[in-house]
């Protein structure tokens, strides 16, 4: 019973960066702005995190950092792309290779260094409850705020008037334009927080799940995140759910590793990529489900006429 | 509050388009000069180390041709896939594929010696990089797959799978356990140009070649106005009858291939056997090339040179100065940032306004209007 809720607790605390990189990427391209920049936002969370933990000796304040450099790293991308109509694809993908050099350079005496792990929950009685008790009560405070998170943005984009304002723009940018909504404003600030978000994913790589600093430790999670999406046709309980199952790769994999079973461990390593390939596969099989949800002027930058 | 506003150029700027990577470069410079400023580094004493003393000697041009080789040749094949509006993004996978199949024969066969063995490992390391590339092709023709994530995953299954033959069934016996295979045989070995000078290898000059091939393809033949009619206008592409789902095999195939004569490149000239690791990441730093380079073959010529020089200048500032060389990875990706931007000179005029203006402006328009 103990070993089904460790691996339980350990696939929640795999499945939640990924979660929460995705949920900010949802809203992102929900907008109809492609961030291809998400690895190299959530590996200056993970570093800023780390960083900021490490020099001031509270996890809290590192926590905050993460977010805060995630979220200015965005702001990079949204000047390109938007003020400046540059190409999205190729913007994020330099976005992604200055994170992780910068990221790389700003670590370097951070190699090595003990760092500072988030404090587990733990509320008196309610914790030590058997089995559930940990699962409920006793998990790091960002899988709380995943969970939060991914029911505000539900919300967010299906229950309120600016969410709705959202997905229209994201699905034609110039019929939003004609009736006056502010496009480039709506789009920056969701490129924005959809860096918080990776920033924040970051600031669990390096703050929860490993507290410590090593280079290009998101080891392609951003690029998952990005996947994720695509898998969950831009619906965030989708997104919740794959998070989960990928989670559960990911630390299967881990598993079978320290179980010794008689197969390469670089099988094994590469299992979370090659799943990634086969649901983006299956996904898009199904052409009539992706049409419908793409957000039609994704990727596409718009210049407002005057 | 200040605010830009793109206003549309009738047509584009030719001025622009021949500055902007002369301006990015200059923008680069000035942010790497307050980079190291930050550091503690005297900013002209850094750049001296950093651009000016890895090509001060014969022996180090060698050195810059070696880095600049791969470089050329993945970004020259990426520059069909954007120009075509196709997303490989994989090429350092389809590099290490390309390393590993052309590897096979002084690896497996290292009796097999003479002067034919060379030209089938290039062959067969094209071969490797093409096939690797014609997964996220086949996946994007069949199934609509998105390109840019398969060709990104398949570069970490690359790595991983290189990591397992050098450590597994190919390592060398007589390796003292190091992860590694044999070294290659002589006649498994790229020559270098000119020996006596210094260590740049037959690589360059397939770098060079690829170059003016793809320059005539692109300017010259009628696969490469396919290209760009397809990557402009894929609806006019249909019209004239041109096939996208073919496009996308010809230019992953070609990329990939060009990417696997890179890594076997790499492998039989610079390095001599396989290692867990045989790139310090070309296949991404060669998206910026292409870039940098206009998407044009002989620009990215000189703009793999330009690149080549950010990664021996890291070298050299970290030996020198104690910095990491990770500061070449931030010159790069500055560098990507710049020139992006700076293309925007080329489609449009930038209008600095302050946020009150327009709307003075159209609340008068208005009222007439009623």
């Amino acid at each position: 019973m103990d070993i089904t809720v460790n691996i339980l607790l350990t696939i929640a605390t795999a499945a939640t960066p990924l979660l929460i990189a995705a949920i900010g990427e949802l809203v992102v391209e929900r907008s109809g702005v492609l961030n291809l920049g998400v690895e190299g936002m959530m590996i200056m969370g993970a570093v800023g995190g780390f960083g900021a933990g490490y020099l001031t000796g509270s996890p809290w304040i590192g926590l905050l950092a993460a977010i805060a450099l995630g979220a200015l790293f965005s702001l990079l991308f949204a000047v390109m792309t938007l003020s400046l109509a540059t190409n999205q694809v190729a913007t994020g993908l330099s976005l992604t290779l200055l994170g992780l050099g910068l990221s790389g350079m700003m670590g370097t005496s951070f190699v090595g260094q003990p760092g500072q792990r988030l404090p587990n929950l733990d509320i008196p009685g309610l914790t030590s409850i058997p089995v559930v008790g940990r699962l409920l009560f006793g998990q790091d405070p960002i899988f709380y705020i995943s969970i939060a998170l991914t029911a505000a943005v539900m919300w967010f984009l299906f229950k309120t008037r600016t969410g709705l304002t959202l997905r229209s723009i994201g699905d034609s940018h110039t019929s939003a334009h004609a009736l006056g909504i502010q496009v480039i404003r709506y789009r920056y600030l969701a490129v924005i927080f959809g860096g918080a978000c990776a920033g924040l994913a970051g600031g669990h790589l390096s703050l929860v799940y490993t507290p410590q600093w090593v280079e290009n430790m998101t080891a392609g999670r951003g690029w998952i995140a990005l996947a994720l999406v695509v898998f969950a046709s831009w619906r965030p309980w989708r997104v919740l759910a794959g998070a989960y199952i990928f989670g559960a790769v990911w630390i299967g994999q881990l598993h079978a590793q320290a179980f010794g079973i008689p197969v390469p461990s670089q099988l094994l390593s590469s299992l979370p990529y090659l799943a990634t390939v086969v649901v983006l596969v299956l996904i898009s099989r199904n052409k009539r489900l992706t049409m419908m949800n793409t957000p039609a002027s994704l990727g596409q930058p718009f210049v407002p006429d005057r | 509050m200040m605010r830009l506003e793109l206003v549309k150029r009738p047509q584009r700027s030719a001025l622009f388009s021949a500055l902007s990577p002369f301006i990015a470069f200059l923008l680069t410079i000035i942010a790497g000069a307050i980079l190291f400023a930050l550091l503690g580094v005297n900013p002209l004493n850094a750049f001296r180390i950093y651009f000016i003393e890895p090509i001060s000697q014969i022996w180090q041009l060698h050195e810059l041709a070696i880095k600049a080789a791969p470089l050329i040749l993945i970004a020259v094949g990426l520059s069909v896939c954007y120009r075509a509006n196709i997303w490989n993004i994989g090429a350092e996978g389809q590099f290490i594929l390309g390393g590993i199949v052309g590897s096979m024969i002084p690896v497996l066969f290292p009796q097999f010696e003479g002067p034919l063995v060379l030209p089938l490992m290039l062959l067969l390391g094209m071969v490797g990089g093409a096939a690797y590339a014609a997964i996220p092709a086949f996946l994007k023709t069949r199934f609509g797959t998105n390109e840019i994530l398969t060709s990104l995953m398949l570069v970490y299954v690359a790595q991983l799978f290189l990591d397992w033959l050098v450590r597994g069934p190919w390592r060398d016996p007589q390796g003292h356990g190091f992860p590694q295979t044999v070294q290659f045989n002589d006649s498994a070995i790229l020559p270098e140009l000119m020996p006596e000078s210094g260590r740049a290898n037959w690589g360059f000059v397939f770098a060079l070649v690829a170059a003016v091939l793809i320059w005539i393809l692109m300017s010259r033949m009628l696969k490469g106005f396919e290209v760009r009619v397809l990557g402009s206008s894929p609806r006019a592409g249909r019209f004239a009858g041109f096939g996208l789902n073919r496009m996308v095999f010809f230019a992953f195939l070609l990329s990939g291939a060009l990417a696997g004569l890179a890594g076997i490149s790499e492998v039989s000239g610079a390095i001599g056997q396989l290692q867990p690791v045989i790139s310090p990441g070309y296949g991404f730093t060669a998206i910026i090339v292409a870039f940098l380079g206009r998407l044009n073959p002989l620009g990215i010529v000189a703009a793999g040179l330009v690149l080549a020089l950010t990664y021996l200048g890291g070298e050299a500032v970290q030996s020198a100065l104690g910095i990491s060389d990770k500061v070449a990875r931030v010159f790069q990706g500055m560098l990507l940032f710049f020139v992006l931007g700076c293309d925007t000179l080329i489609h449009y005029r930038i209008r600095l306004i302050g946020f009150a203006a327009p709307k003075l402006e159209a609340a008068p328009k208005l009222e007439e209007a009623r």
